[in-house]
């Protein structure tokens, strides 16, 4: 693929039920993109964790995806309260999320750093009281082509 | 094991399935009400119970390409969560079993974590 594809998302803060629908379309794009399956497992699973943070602590937020020849990149970007200490979310198991979130499967802890664990670069840029951006890549390496 | 055997060794529902979906293979499974373990911990497992009951199970399931989803303890999901799951192409499965006895029953009839060396 020698093309970049970009996609828009507009993610909405207030209903649970809908967090994961960009996902869940990019995830749909990559397959008719051809790449191999642990590769879009790994872009699907950390634009997930991001989509369900965004939607968890920051009331929404916009996703930019650009599907490019060697690699998917992902900007998500929210105008939540922001992350005070960056470091400290980076750890497995730290986590600011509430009651009624938890009980909904979700805030563990896990969101950063899985998001860590399945990309190739992540960065993390946050201001208190104005929002962050998490940017994250995978690098993604062409499908042989059959009998080659 | 095929998704039809889980339905019998657990005598549970199928909420939904087809009949190409009842002879799929399986060779692994986990079990968490926690989404977020499931996503962090979870590699390559092909069916996941839970006792948890909301949409974000089944999208979980899909971005971890999960095939099968037993609900525990007598579960049920809505008619959207079933929706959901039909429009992604994951079985959904109901049992009465809790969660141990229910993850207990399948492995000794085969099915294993996948990750036996944790």
């Amino acid at each position: 693929m020698s093309q970049t594809i970009s996609f828009h998302y507009d993610v909405p803060g207030d209903d649970f039920t809908r967090a994961g629908e960009a996902s869940s379309s990019v995830k749909k794009a990559l397959k008719q993109v051809g790449l191999a399956p642990e590769i879009i497992r790994n872009v699907a699973i950390a634009m997930y964790e991001g989509e369900i943070n965004m939607v968890i602590h920051a009331g929404g937020g916009q996703i930019d995806v650009e599907i490019g020849p060697d690699a998917v990149r992902m900007v998500l970007k929210d105008q939540g309260p922001g992350i005070k200490d960056i470091s400290l979310a980076m750890q497995e198991g730290w986590s600011t999320a509430p009651d009624d979130v938890r009980s909904l499967g979700f805030g563990a802890g896990m969101g950063l750093p899985n998001m860590k664990k399945y990309t190739d670069e992540m960065d993390v840029e946050s201001t208190v009281g104005v929002g962050t951006t998490v940017t994250m890549t995978v690098r993604t390496h062409p499908r042989e082509e059959a009998g080659a | 094991m095929t998704i039809q055997d889980i339905k019998e060794i657990l005598q549970a529902t199928i909420l939904w399935a087809d009949e190409k979906m009842l002879g799929c293979e399986v060779h692994t499974a986990c079990g968490s009400d926690m989404m977020s373990d499931v996503l962090a911990f979870v590699k390559d497992q092909a069916v996941l119970l839970t006792g948890l009951v909301n949409p974000q199970v089944i999208r979980t399931a899909e971005m971890m390409d999960i095939v099968c989803i037993v609900f525990v303890r007598g579960k049920n999901p809505d008619p959207a969560m079933i929706d959901l799951a039909r429009e992604r192409g994951i079985a959904l499965l109901s049992c009465d079993y809790r969660m141990f006895t229910a993850c207990g029953l399948l492995y000794e009839n085969g099915l294993r974590g996948g990750c036996e060396s944790r």
